[in-house]
């Protein structure tokens, strides 16, 4: 795929003539005011379903006072 | 649960010898920066893991963005005069401290620049107006910025602190309960009959509600922390199922940036592990700024949010259906509607009157009653 910068803030991808002519016809009307824009907003939302789980486990010791608290709430059995 | 924004949950609380910043460059704070570092440190601003450098700044104002391209809107930003910066410079570290929180935080001083306060305020806030109180608090801001990650030594217990609650803590709360889907409810005041059904149509869909009111800084006549959240437990005792309700309460300054606010506080609900963020009329506003619906619209540039708004316009009365309605569902003329008005509500509680039953619970306006002094003075 070939990809040009313009400055750091944006590169530009090839996509097949076609499908950016689908693209054009499909964001007639709508919201989106150029194909980068739609393009764009199509890969932030496939993009975000990928992003890495961090590990936010508790030791052991630390558990047992979040329980306590949580249970001081009435917030667990 | 949703991942959190950025991916990771940031914890920059550690326990420190507080000997070893001794020898550091000491400055004092002011609260909303104190509960800012707070929030950074517990990760309740994930995936910041300090204040703003100019190149992320920039790229707020004009993309709605962090530069890695996260959505991000409200800048969080540590001022200094001058006088306050003569002898540092990048590189340095600097104890942060406030003495109403207690807090001790490190800041590893990445950059420290100047910024616009005029484009700040016109992009954050969408206006110029000094009267908005947003824009007033940027031009009483200091005139240079310093940006790079804080680490959070020590804070002092505080009232209502068995409610605050980290999104570490909220995220294993809703995995012991069994909750997949959780909606955010955030609030600044007492529940009337309005709310109530805001929150429960809207936890009809889901496993749980997580009830978040914004505690902190309020102005002459608001009611004070201390009611806001004892109502809520009235209102929860008597009319929620234990399982489905729980309450933990956010320190932060509200900015009144109207849309811009409201993806911000989606973003701090889903780094409590929400799946879905209430959003209402004329979410985070003040005067005639915005527009009604500004705050769902905004939505619609951020399809990698990772959080799920829900939209409410208004429940109201409507005396022809005899039930507690909203726009999409009563087909009657507005006539027969009677809106629950907080400031109707408030009146009647000054007088010491309690609200009708269709209004607002008895028992919650009871609990507020209670109060000698329920409003700030």
């Amino acid at each position: 795929m070939k990809e040009e910068t313009e400055g750091n803030k944006y590169t530009t991808i090839s996509i097949p003539t076609p499908l950016a002519e689908k693209i054009k016809k499909r964001i007639k009307g709508t919201g989106f005011t150029s194909l980068s824009s739609y393009v764009t907003y199509v890969l932030r939302e496939v993009i975000s379903g990928s992003e890495e789980e961090s590990d936010e486990a508790f030791s052991k010791e630390d558990e047992e006072k979040v329980k306590e608290r949580l249970r001081a709430l009435g917030y667990l059995d | 649960m949703p991942k959190p924004h950025g991916g990771k949950l940031i914890d920059r609380h550690i326990k420190k010898d507080l000997s070893e910043t001794a020898k550091l460059p000491k400055s004092e704070i002011n609260t909303n920066l104190a509960e800012d570092i707070e929030n950074i440190a517990k990760g309740v601003f994930s995936p910041l893991e300090g204040f703003l450098c100019k190149n992320d700044l920039e790229n707020v104002v004009k993309e709605k963005r962090l530069e890695d391209d996260t959505p991000w809107t409200i800048p969080i930003l540590l001022d200094f005069d001058k006088q306050e910066i003569k002898n540092l410079k990048e590189g340095d570290q600097i104890l942060l401290t406030n003495t109403e929180t207690g807090l001790r935080s490190i800041l590893n001083i990445d950059e420290i620049y100047t910024f616009d306060k005029k484009t700040l305020a016109q992009s954050v806030y969408g206006t110029q107006d000094t009267n908005h109180p947003g824009v007033a608090n940027v031009h009483n801001m200091k005139q240079f910025l310093l940006g790079g990650k804080i680490t959070l030594l020590q804070s002092k217990t505080r009232d209502f602190d068995e409610y605050n609650l980290t999104p570490k803590e909220t995220r294993f709360l809703f995995k012991e309960k069994g909750w997949k889907e959780i909606v955010a409810f955030q609030t600044r005041n007492p529940p009337h009959i309005g709310h109530e059904y805001v929150q429960k149509t809207a936890l009809t869909f889901v496993d749980g509600i997580f009830i978040n009111p914004i505690i902190g800084k309020k102005k002459k006549g608001d009611f004070t922390d201390k009611v806001i959240l004892a109502s809520y437990e009235t209102l929860m005792k008597y009319y929620y199922l234990k399982e489905r309700a729980v309450m933990s309460i956010l320190r932060t300054s509200m900015k009144y940036a109207g849309p811009r606010e409201a993806i911000h506080h989606a973003i701090m609900r889903k780094n409590y592990g929400c799946t879905h963020f209430i959003v209402g009329r004329d979410h985070a506003g003040v005067g005639n700024y915005y527009g009604p619906y500004d705050a769902h619209a905004i939505f619609q540039e951020f399809p990698d949010i990772g959080i799920t708004p829900v939209f409410f316009r208004s429940f109201f009365k409507c005396t022809k259906c005899d039930a507690v309605v909203n726009e999409k569902i009563c087909p009657h003329e507005e006539k027969y509607h009677i809106n629950f008005s907080g400031k109707k509500i408030r009146e009647l509680l000054v007088n010491g009157q309690i609200p009708p039953d269709d209004m607002m619970r008895k028992e919650v306006s009871e609990t507020i009653l209670k109060f000698d002094k329920p409003f700030v003075e």
